[in-house]
């Protein structure tokens, strides 16, 4: 064979293997403490203590339940489908880590003369991705309540796909509004935009409205989690599943949130960018490590207003979601973008 | 072995899974993993649209086909619970009559294939016309009217189904 077969920047690949690595590692470190961070939530809003026992202020308790989960008795129900049982959790898994990809975590860092974006892939088409990706999600959900052949977990997939299906269009609606704004997909050229202008909440403030009650709906959390309503499904679409099985439905959840939130961060709060980072006259290395520190401040902001509401609201009636979705969230959304667009050409003249 | 670059790697690798997949929608028993093989495809079919650097159709495909039609193909089949063993077994003659019209229509498709001209294309695959800004572009002024009468169908499509689904 031809040396020159695999004319690849070899450079290229290892920067981005490591980048990949980076964000994988950092959500799942992020998505485990999550679990610590609901419980500590949960037990400041009803009064208690919460996790404390494992090290200190309970920080060991996600490597307790982790362990916990691996060393559980594996049960695979004797007529569920044995591939697709175990493939349910894989695809949960694997669509919530696939959006961190076009997520900008932070703008050009200079090592050795070498510009390196802190983002895995600046495509053109960022943010449909991240609709793309969602819109899969779902199998994960209606694969493994299927395969458990159990009509407990089989209604709550059914529900599971219903939500997200109907959530994504008033998503996508207001998304629509936003790119009329930003004239650009790519996540970064928006981060880019309010880094020298307005966060978008300020100009988009229904849009983010509508996009963080369907973020709510597409991560299956209170006051959306009816996929698995443990009083009326006992326990929903994971009922059949135990170990660690159970273990990758239960942190996909979080990673999800965790995604999202970021999510939320770079497309309607700026991002990587803070107020006055290019007027501060540090050195620009200095300001990007700052501006990751930013976006996670303000991603760890939206992970706590997710355990807020949980611990907040009660969940919603089945028929109260669907209408909630097709009869105020899409026409609302249809009408901003309407505005928007109304705005955007009047001011173009 | 010539040379190959690391694109036709990738395309034959796209093309094998998307036919194998094709291949088991049709063989499969169970229905369920006829639609999941079929998910597979479509996924594939995506990577080849990515290899053209047609951005934004890639994405779509991924959208409208894996993201929303399979997920409602999915959720009938789960919904009526269809099992192999309750499938309808079809007579022996209409599976002759099923290979011998498919086959017709494969030497009808070949055949026209065989003689058409195909325009000459850009060698390289770096073309920007797949992405957002031009295909936009392209749609609005060069088709804006096949477009727009799309949507006009779309809509109607949509009103239809209400109608059916007040019935």
């Amino acid at each position: 064979m031809n040396v020159h077969l695999l004319a690849i920047d070899w450079f290229f690949v290892i920067e981005k293997i490591l980048l990949i690595s980076a964000v994988l590692a950092v959500s799942l470190v992020i998505a485990m403490y999550s679990t610590w961070g609901e419980r500590k939530v949960a037990a400041w809003i009803q009064d208690r203590r919460g996790p404390n026992r494992a090290g200190p202020f309970g920080l060991l308790q996600p490597l307790a339940d982790g362990g916990k989960l691996f060393f559980k008795e594996e049960i695979i129900p004797a007529t569920a489908n044995k591939f697709l049982f175990v493939l349910g959790p894989s695809m949960a898994m694997l669509t919530a880590c696939l959006t961190s990809a076009v997520i900008p975590w932070g703008d050009v860092l200079n090592i050795g003369g070498k510009d390196i974006s802190l983002q895995i892939a600046d495509v053109n088409i960022g943010v449909l991705w991240i609709m793309a990706v969602v819109g899969m999600g779902v199998y994960g959900i209606m694969i493994g309540g299927w395969a458990s052949n159990n009509k407990f977990s089989l209604m709550a997939a059914c529900r599971g796909a219903s939500q997200v299906i109907s959530y994504e269009l008033p998503m996508g609606l207001s998304l629509i509004a936003l790119f009329m704004l930003s004239g650009s997909l790519s996540l970064k050229d928006i981060v880019e935009q309010q880094r020298e202008g307005l966060w978008y909440v300020v100009l988009q403030p229904i849009g983010f409205l509508i996009f963080l009650i369907c973020a709510f709906a597409e991560c299956n959390r209170t006051p959306f989690d009816l996929p698995e309503a443990e009083n009326e499904l006992n326990g929903g679409y994971h009922l059949e599943y135990s170990s660690m099985k159970l273990g990758f439905y239960l942190f996909a959840e979080y990673i999800n949130m965790f995604i999202s939130s970021a999510l939320m961060a770079t497309l309607y709060f700026g991002g990587y960018s803070f107020p006055y980072m290019d007027s501060l006259g540090l050195s620009p290395n200095l300001v990007t490590i700052l501006g990751i520190c930013a976006l996670f401040l303000k991603t760890f902001a939206f992970i706590f207003f997710f355990m807020w509401v949980r611990w907040t609201l009660p969940r919603f009636r089945y028929d109260q979601l669907m209408k909630l979705g097709w009869k105020v969230l899409i026409p609302l959304a249809l009408l901003n973008m309407l505005i928007t667009g109304a705005v955007v050409l009047y001011r173009q003249g | 072995m010539g040379t190959m670059s690391t694109e036709l790697m990738i395309f034959i690798l796209l093309s094998a899974i998307a036919i194998a997949s094709a291949l088991g929608v049709i063989l499969s028993k169970n229905p369920v993993n006829s639609v999941l093989n079929m998910i597979i495809c479509f996924v594939a079919i995506a990577g080849h649209y990515i290899m053209l650097n047609a951005q934004f159709l890639f994405v779509v495909h991924l959208i409208v086909y894996t993201g929303a039609i399979m997920v409602l193909f999915l959720f009938v089949l789960m919904m009526m619970n269809l099992n192999a063993d309750i499938e309808p077994q079809k007579r022996n003659w209409l599976k002759y009559a099923g290979a011998i019209s498919g086959g017709a229509l494969l030497l009808v498709l070949v055949g026209a294939l065989r003689e058409a001209s195909l325009p000459a294309v850009q060698a390289g695959s770096a073309t920007d016309i797949g992405l957002i800004a031009n295909l936009g572009k392209t749609l609005f002024t060069s088709y804006v009217v096949p477009f727009e009468l799309s949507s006009v169908l779309f809509l109607s499509a949509m009103v239809g189904a209400v109608v059916i689904g007040k019935k």
